[in-house]
């Protein structure tokens, strides 16, 4: 017979091994939002503090280079976390109506990881930046008492 | 309907880039959690964020309950905030501008 302790062990390893994303998968997401265009390095900001005591509730800002003119602007913004079990953790769309290029939002991080932040620019091209976070208490999949 | 909290300059010069804070209160479960017996707590989310100038689309973003963003104050009016989400969630709030 299982014990209560020796299921439990087993639950959760079977809700980490199901609830979490790879690089793959990520690439993936990636790739459905590009549709395969190439995505150089630069313009991106993606700030995040390096060391998250408290994956519940990270502070996250992205800014883009961009004069966010009709002309010229940035279109959407999105977030992607390798290890999170749903890897795309926000989309937003902008316009020349939003003036500056920048957000601020709350995610959760499930472990640490290197987050990816994906730009897509009026001209169609796309610009990343990643940061590398460590984090301290994992969130997302954790069980609820 | 859910507790919002938003921050909208009441006033602005015009064309000047305000900053825009939208909160909605929501459990934002994540359907990978699961309970103490290993029964999957089911997703429950954010799905959808609509910002609106006097009708206008200018802001929109996906999957979350608190975000910080700009837009330009164009002209004095309501700007309506609307969020919907998983099991038929919806919540809205607004806020008016005088632009001068």
């Amino acid at each position: 017979m299982i014990s209560r302790r020796h299921f439990l062990a087993l639950a959760c390893a079977l809700a980490a091994g199901n609830a979490r994303a790879t690089p793959a998968a990520m690439q993936e997401a990636i790739r459905k939002i590009t549709g395969g265009a190439e995505v150089a390095k630069g313009k991106v900001r993606l700030e995040v503090a390096p060391l998250i005591e408290n994956g519940n509730s990270v502070v996250l800002s992205v800014s883009v280079d961009s004069p966010m003119t009709a002309a010229e602007h940035v279109k959407a913004i999105h977030v992607f976390a390798p290890e999170n079990p749903l890897p795309n953790m926000v989309s937003a769309y902008l316009g020349p109506r939003s003036g500056r290029a920048h957000i601020t939002t709350r995610v959760r991080v499930a472990d640490s990881q290197t987050l990816v932040a994906v730009a897509q620019l009026s001209d169609g091209s796309f610009w990343s930046d990643s940061a590398a976070v460590v984090v301290t208490l994992a969130a997302c999949t954790e069980e609820v008492k | 309907m859910a507790r919002t909290l938003v921050h909208v300059p009441a006033r602005a010069a015009k064309g000047q880039i305000i900053e825009i804070k939208a909160l909605v209160g929501h459990v934002m479960e994540t359907g990978f959690r699961r309970t103490e017996s290993g029964a999957l707590i089911p997703r429950d989310i954010i799905r959808s964020f609509v910002c609106s100038y006097n009708g206008a689309e200018v802001f929109r973003a996906d999957f979350h309950p608190l975000i910080e963003f700009p837009t330009i104050a164009t002209e004095s009016g309501k700007l309506e905030f609307r969020w919907t989400g998983d099991n038929g969630f919806s919540a809205e709030a607004s806020a008016p501008i005088t632009v001068e």
